[in-house]
């Protein structure tokens, strides 16, 4: 669904992104992991085109995105931190969502909104809001829509328990709607049960793409983040990354 | 693009910034005027502090404004709409509003003490001034990441457009005191739009026999037809000029 093609990404002298080449299907749910640093927000905001990449094409549905924008249409993004209009309320930006949308009410996905009790505090000025609150209103408003595809960065950062696994589960039903699922998270036990494949970046390059499964199997542990640590150090015995 | 407006605008309208701005302009053009007997008089003390209040509040409040929505902005960046719309429609928001403050707090003590043409012109040029110092602001405000830096610039810009392009006129104007610049002076006018602004308005209260050989040159040129076209097109240049180049540049930086 999409496809990157060599992109590459400096910030002054500052190599983010380095000959990236990636190929992300429909129906999964990929884990976008690596150290800090390494490139992944940079990768998913030149998805969205937030960030211009200086040498490369990205291809969403077979047609490059080029500086194009009807399809941002069919993405859910919900960024680490969300930060919207101090003076405006809940409900306000839930309303301008739906306006700059422009998809009718009925088909709507409300279901988050519902589990996280957000009517309760519709009036609530965003600027008062604690960070796990906004986490709550950016979650809604990345599925609200229904997209085809859904960019999660950090989603489960200053969310409660009960926040995350409502989340959790809402991300595990969409995966099973054939939909492009994209997380980043530094916290790898909240992934293993939603992930199907796995992506690793470092210093800029995705080091591997493989299934969940393939990895686990190679690495002979059955947790993503034994996994992970195990490649690790494989890879780079000489930086003696300890488990 | 009106959805975007209209979210920018009641953003705006709730910030006390903007109503400290409306009353303030309110008062003192209320008290210049009640304080002048002579409507003309009036006219040209409160032009004065206009053309030092309205420049500086219009180009600081939109500079800080931009860079405290710099998430908001990020966030529609993220939704399906073009970027220009998205830099347009926020202009469009911070420079109605701008206007709308000035239009409020000057209109009304200007309605009510001196509905004369000068008094007209002067409320005409305060909104233009309004909206070409955030056109400035949003040139300035997308040049520069760093928000401290950002706003720097734009006190600097003010800084010149108020002070120090004045200074350098007077400068050349001391040093080539003994050549035919008068006409070359309407040239350089034209490149500050306060100073455009100024003459106008002081040409309007028949001031211009006090300014003697330049007075009647400026007479010549601004009272024609064709001279207030012109001032009235370099005028609109000054909103679109900042206003486009900030554009481009907003369509292709990293956000």
């Amino acid at each position: 669904m999409i496809t990157i093609q060599h992109i590459s990404k400096r910030f002054g002298k500052l190599q983010v992104l380095n000959d990236v080449s990636l190929t992300l299907e429909g129906g999964q749910c990929i884990a976008l992991i690596g150290p800090n640093g390494s490139g992944k927000t940079t990768l998913i905001k030149t998805i969205l085109g937030m960030v211009v990449p200086q040498s490369g094409t990205l291809l969403f549905k077979g047609n490059p995105i080029g500086r194009q924008w009807e399809y941002r249409r069919d993405i859910g993004y919900m960024p680490q931190i969300g930060r919207y209009p101090e003076n405006m309320t809940i409900g306000q930006v839930l309303d301008m969502m739906q306006d700059i949308r422009k998809v009718p009410e009925a088909a709507l996905d409300r279901e988050l909104f519902e589990v996280f009790e957000l009517h309760t505090m519709l009036d609530k000025r965003m600027g008062t809001l604690s960070g796990g609150t906004r986490q709550k209103v950016s979650a809604c408003l990345a599925f609200m829509f229904r997209p085809e595809v859904l960019i999660l960065d950090e989603p489960t950062a200053g969310l409660d328990p009960v926040a995350t696994e409502l989340l959790k589960d809402k991300i595990l039903a969409e995966r099973n709607k054939e939909k492009l699922i994209v997380i980043t998270s530094h916290v790898l036990s909240d992934l293993d049960e939603l992930v199907t494949e796995v992506v690793y970046m470092q210093e800029g390059r995705p080091l591997f793409h493989k299934s969940l499964d393939a990895l686990k199997e190679e690495t002979g542990t059955d947790k993503l983040g034994k996994a992970i640590a195990k490649v690790m150090t494989n890879e780079e015995p000489t930086k003696g990354v300890s488990v | 693009m009106n959805k975007i407006i209209k979210y920018v605008i009641a953003d705006l309208l709730r910030s006390r910034a903007i109503l400290v701005y409306a009353v303030v302009l309110f008062v003192l053009a209320g008290s210049v005027f009640s304080i002048e007997d002579n409507a003309d008089k009036g006219v040209v003390s409160l032009l004065n502090i206009i053309l030092f209040v309205v420049p500086l509040v219009s180009i600081i409040f939109s500079t800080v404004y931009l860079y405290n929505s710099a998430e908001f902005i990020e966030l529609l960046v993220s939704q399906p709409l073009k970027r220009k719309t998205i830099w347009l429609s926020i202009f469009t928001g911070l420079a109605g509003t701008m206007a709308l403050a000035f239009l409020i707090g000057v209109g009304i003590p200007i309605v009510l003490y001196s509905f004369t043409p000068s008094g007209m012109i002067l409320l005409l040029c305060g909104t233009i001034l309004s909206v070409v110092f955030v056109s400035v602001a949003m040139w300035a405000a997308v040049r520069i990441r760093d928000k401290a830096k950002g706003i720097g610039l734009s006190i600097l810009l003010w800084l010149y457009f108020a002070l120090l392009f004045d200074a350098l006129v007077l400068f050349i104007l001391f040093q080539f005191s003994d050549y035919p610049i008068e006409n070359g002076m309407i040239a350089v006018s034209m490149l500050n739009p306060i100073d455009i602004s100024r003459i106008l308005i002081l040409l309007q209260v028949d001031l211009s026999a006090m300014m003697g050989y330049t007075g009647a040159i400026f007479r010549n040129f601004f009272g024609t037809g064709w001279g207030m076209a012109i001032t009235a097109l370099v005028l609109l240049l000054w909103v679109a000029v900042p206003a486009w180049f900030s554009t481009r540049f907003f369509e292709r930086r990293d956000l």
